[in-house]
């Protein structure tokens, strides 16, 4: 049996009948036909607060200002010399200057930056990435890769949006373990047959809704164990010039896994890149490690989805839980600063080539309009083409506004 | 063309095949269990909620076995447990896992299990390039735990510890490996949040650089209490004529301070305006110690861990995360803020067990012998309509009016799978510890910042999914050759019927409804009559069952 017959099958054989996978008649035209209208988005998650003004809003001159010199770019903004490659494709990306937000712990800082919102014990907000996943997949009901790949690190989760919107987390090769079923199709679908009995009598007899999440999850799980779309995540296929461009590390081919899960139709993608916690030392680290390694994945993610036609409808967002300090420390280091920093958005309908805000001259503060994490995730959704109106309810029936009420950086909307 | 095998609509009464037993509640309580139940009994009238029923002594058991050894019973076990007559037996099998020496290995290692992940991570010593030994926690813990440690004397030894972090070097003291990594790098900033937190439930991260802004810890606090951990250093110890860290050697060194005076050892710390201001070690309490930097005038950690010993956070911290670890939910929600601005859903409560642990010199084995056989603990998992407003998830405080659904842990889950199938039991106790280390490894995300702030994928998305559907261990498990779980119980003499009980007593602690056992006929049909063949299948659905992974 096919596996496309097979799946309809499954959708049929089990009270978890959800949308049976259509496949097309090749992946190419499938692809084709999805990207007319759909709209990605790529979070570029730099872990442990990078310093934003060694790299995109330079202070040459000043005591702040460290070692680094600025370059022009093809944008109307200058930034940090060792971003060459990413200084080649600003006029796609805009770099918001004037971030200004009050939470400067990671765990914190991590949790409002993905959700708009501060910790509460009583409420778990949804990530963006689970949020947005779920507003775009109706455009695409036949995807069987989870909405929401995490690749390379850990991410926020769905809160109240349930199991079945959580990250889905693979390692930057794609490779993904436990993939493979282990078991003729018939037999497998008789087993569901039997869990699905389990299942549905615990369901009756605890009343809670952990279980029918259970089931959603189950159900998503046999749908990209049978699915041929899951060859996106073979990242090792790619042209060998093509994992040169975006360079061989494992962000450099977490970004390349990225552009191939949006041509697959994922809607949101988040690639991690760790280490930006330079407390001390931080010249050296950013010259020699950190900063090719982002300017190379960065200049090839953008460039490579222009050239393909992806950029117009993949939104990129660049951000870490903070900024650092303009004050260099004791250790010639910089600890972590949230009042003044910048982070980068471009592609879908957001304006490219810009530097909106100002910081002073030594970049303690904010010297135009302050944007929130709130301002830029709105800015995003607008530039998907998601209502702002959008409304979730929380568990607890609290309405909870779509970036919880930001308001729109109305330079980068065109 | 297939079949589908059943089809079946949600709104079928299920039937037991047999009625659940319940075994009458002990006579007479100890004072704490009767304190517990009093209270928790007054916030229910409260709100006008009626608790759920007792759980069944099948499901009770399940329960008692993860939460004190960290795995379900064997069949063997839940037999026993189920044909005791022993009016009191709960009260027995607790009292059996807690001081039978039978039990002594599983209870030390699942404690361990438990506080490594808290006070290292689940990824703590796991790389190469780690300050941290993790085995050298886990000896540590190990030990502490099989001698009954009071939990006091382990806080001591934690925040004071010197010595080396591997074991089998000459200085080996496993409890070093909480602070190794993180005394060094940005001043003992992780120490200092570390200890605060875990401890005494003072949430301090945030107040490094600014006062807090809701809740009562300053700036000058945080830097007050940081300047305790000045003379620790973490001293590598590298493997000859390499750059790979061999182990680590915690130690004490006087210290100047930042002013360069060892007799004033101070330390600056720099205000949100650009102001520079001093701090000395000061307690949470406001009490002083010398300004001294010399070791051997004043050893800071040592009077910072004395201080502790007297402070009723460190008593109310260890309540709530045993609570928590019981119940589901602890007393407050994160279970390490313990600040006025996050209040206690039964603060008497929660004041009155931390008195009582220190009454009764910090025995853990105690504290857990009052919570397991309070009646919170002994209530069902189902909701009722007099109830159904206690949903912790909608962001109500807890009530404990029925017991709380929850997913395994991922070590609980393994753990589990080795006891009643076997599955990757085999080889010496290093190379079952590789086994399991690696396989836990699959689950651990990292967030990639500093203070290793980890997540776990081993918590109902896809990958824990596909692991139960496709895993090697699941393989193992529910394997059906002959010495294995499923072989054993096929190859029996029994009715299929015993075995099918068998098998589903095994994984759900209760025997199958009729509508499964009408499913499991139509199976052994699908397979030809094999039962082995179809008590695999049935095996497979049980374990990938919600019913399975949680703990209820």
């Amino acid at each position: 049996m096919s596996r496309r017959h097979f799946v309809k099958h499954l959708a049929g054989a089990s009270a978890m009948a959800g949308t049976a996978a259509l496949m097309g008649n090749s992946i190419q035209a499938q692809a084709e036909e999805m990207r007319k209208n759909q709209k990605s988005a790529i979070l570029l998650w730099m872990g442990g607060g990078p310093s934003t003004i060694d790299i995109w809003d330079l202070k040459p001159g000043a005591a702040t200002g460290g070692e680094f010199r600025p370059i022009s770019t093809t944008g109307d903004m200058q930034i940090c010399e060792h971003m060459p490659l990413t200084a080649k494709q600003m006029h796609h990306l805009s770099i918001v200057r004037s971030m200004s937000t009050r939470e400067a712990d990671h765990n914190r800082g991590r949790y409002y930056m993905h959700t708009g919102f501060v910790p509460n014990p009583n409420i778990e907000h949804p990530g963006y990435g689970s949020v947005i996943a779920h507003e775009l997949f109706s455009q695409r009901e036949d995807l069987a890769i989870p909405p929401f790949v995490s690749i390379g690190g850990a991410s926020t989760g769905p809160g109240f949006l349930g199991m079945a919107w959580a990250p889905f987390s693979v390692t930057s090769n794609g490779r993904i373990r436990n993939l493979e079923m282990k078991l003729e199709e018939k037999r497998l679908l008789q087993r569901m047959a039997a869990l699905d009995v389990i299942e549905t009598g615990f369901i009756n007899r605890t009343r809670g809704s952990a279980a029918s999440e259970h089931q959603k999850v189950l159900k998503k799980t046999l749908d990209l164990m049978t699915s041929e779309q899951m060859e996106a995540f073979r990242v090792e296929k790619e042209p060998e010039e093509m994992k040169e461009m975006y360079g061989t590390n494992g962000f450099g081919q977490g970004c390349l896994l990225a552009r191939r899960l949006v041509e697959a139709g994922v809607p949101f993608i988040e690639v991690d890149l760790g280490g930006w916690d330079n407390h001390g030392g931080i010249f050296p680290t950013l010259a020699d490690t950190k900063l090719p390694q982002l300017d190379k994945a960065m200049g090839a993610l953008t460039a490579d989805l222009e050239q393909r036609g992806l950029l117009e409808n993949t939104a990129i967002i660049w951000m870490g839980e903070f900024g650092r300090t303009p004050r260099i420390n004791a250790g010639a280091g910089r600890d972590h600063w949230a009042r003044s920093w910048s982070c980068v958005v471009g592609g879908a309908g957001i304006k490219g080539g810009l530097a909106v805000g100002a910081t002073s001259s030594d970049g303690m503060a904010v010297e135009t309009e302050p944007f929130s994490a709130e301002d830029l995730m709105a800015t995003v959704c607008k530039g998907l083409g998601i209502s702002l109106e959008t409304t979730y309810t929380s568990k607890n029936g609290r309405p909870m506004k779509i970036a919880a009420g930001g308001k729109l950086i109305r330079e980068l909307i065109a | 063309m297939l079949r589908p095998v059943l089809v079946f609509s949600s709104a079928v009464v299920l039937c037991f095949a047999t009625a659940a037993t319940v075994s009458a509640q002990a006579t007479s309580q100890p004072e704490q269990v009767v304190a517990i139940d009093k209270a928790i009994e007054q916030n229910w009238a409260d709100y006008e909620i009626r608790p759920s029923g007792i759980v069944d002594d099948g499901k009770w058991c399940r329960r008692v076995y993860l939460d004190i050894i960290g795995r379900i019973p064997s069949l063997e076990e839940l037999n026993a447990f189920l044909g005791s007559r022993d009016r009191n037996k709960r009260q027995a099998l607790v009292q059996t896992l807690l001081y039978d020496d039978r039990y002594t290995e599983e209870y030390a290692r699942n404690w361990s299990t438990i506080w490594a992940n808290v006070l290292i991570g689940r990824s703590g010593g796991t790389d190469r390039r780690s300050l941290t030994n993790r085995d050298g926690m886990l000896k540590y813990l190990r030990d502490s735990f099989a001698l009954n440690k009071p939990y006091n004397q382990m806080v001591y030894e934690l925040v004071a510890a010197e010595g080396s972090t591997k074991p089998g070097t000459e200085n080996f003291n496993g409890a070093v490996n909480f602070l190794a990594d993180k005394v060094n790098d940005e001043k003992g900033v992780l120490a200092t949040s570390s200890v605060s937190r875990v401890f005494l439930g003072q949430q301090v991260q945030c107040t490094q650089c600014h006062n807090h802004p809701f809740n009562q810890w300053k700036q000058q606090k945080f830097w007050e209490f940081n300047a305790f951990f000045r003379q620790t250093r973490a001293l590598r110890r590298y493997v000859d004529g390499t750059r790979d860290i061999d182990h680590v050697e915690l130690v004490n060194e006087d210290t100047a301070g930042e002013g360069g005076d060892p007799e004033d050892a101070m330390i600056f710390y720099e205000l949100r305006n650009g102001l520079t201001k001093v701090a000395y070690p000061v307690f949470i309490d406001g009490q002083e110690i010398s300004h001294s930097g010399f070791v051997s005038d004043s050893n800071r950690r040592e009077e910072l861990a004395k201080l502790m010993m007297g402070n009723e956070f460190m008593d109310k911290m260890f309540v709530n995360r045993m609570w928590a670890h019981f119940l589901g939910y602890g007393f407050t929600k994160p279970v390490d803020d313990l600040g006025p601005h996050n209040p206690a859903s039964h603060p008497e409560l929660l004041e009155y067990l931390g008195q009582q642990v220190r009454k009764h010199s910090y025995d853990p084995k105690q504290l857990i012998e009052w919570i397991t056989m309070s009646k919170p603990y002994q209530l069902s998992a189902q909701m009722t309509t007099a109830n159904e407003i206690d949903d912790p998830t909608m962001g109500e405080m807890p009530k404990f009016s029925h017991f709380y659904l929850r997913q395994m842990q991922a070590e609980e889950l393994y753990q589990s799978l080795v006891t009643a199938t076997g599955a990757g039991a085999y080889g010496s106790y290093e190379k079952q510890e590789q086994e399991r280390r690696k396989w836990l490894s699959q689950f651990v995300v990292a967030f990639g910042t500093d203070e290793g702030d980890e997540a776990t994928t081993f918590n109902g998305s896809i990958p824990q999914a596909l692991m139960m559907f496709n895993g090697d261990l699941i393989k193992k498990a529910t394997a059906t050759s002959k010495g294995s779980f499923l072989g054993d119980i096929a190859s029996d003499d029994d009715r299929l019927r015993a075995k099918l009980d068998n098998v589903f007593l095994t994984g759900v602690a209760r025997r199958p409804t009729r509508m499964e056992q009408t499913m499991a006929s139509k199976l052994l049909a699908a397979r030809g009559g094999d039962e082995a063949a179809m008590l695999q299948d049935i095996w497979w659905a049980l374990l990938n069952s919600n019913e399975f992974i949680m703990q209820h």
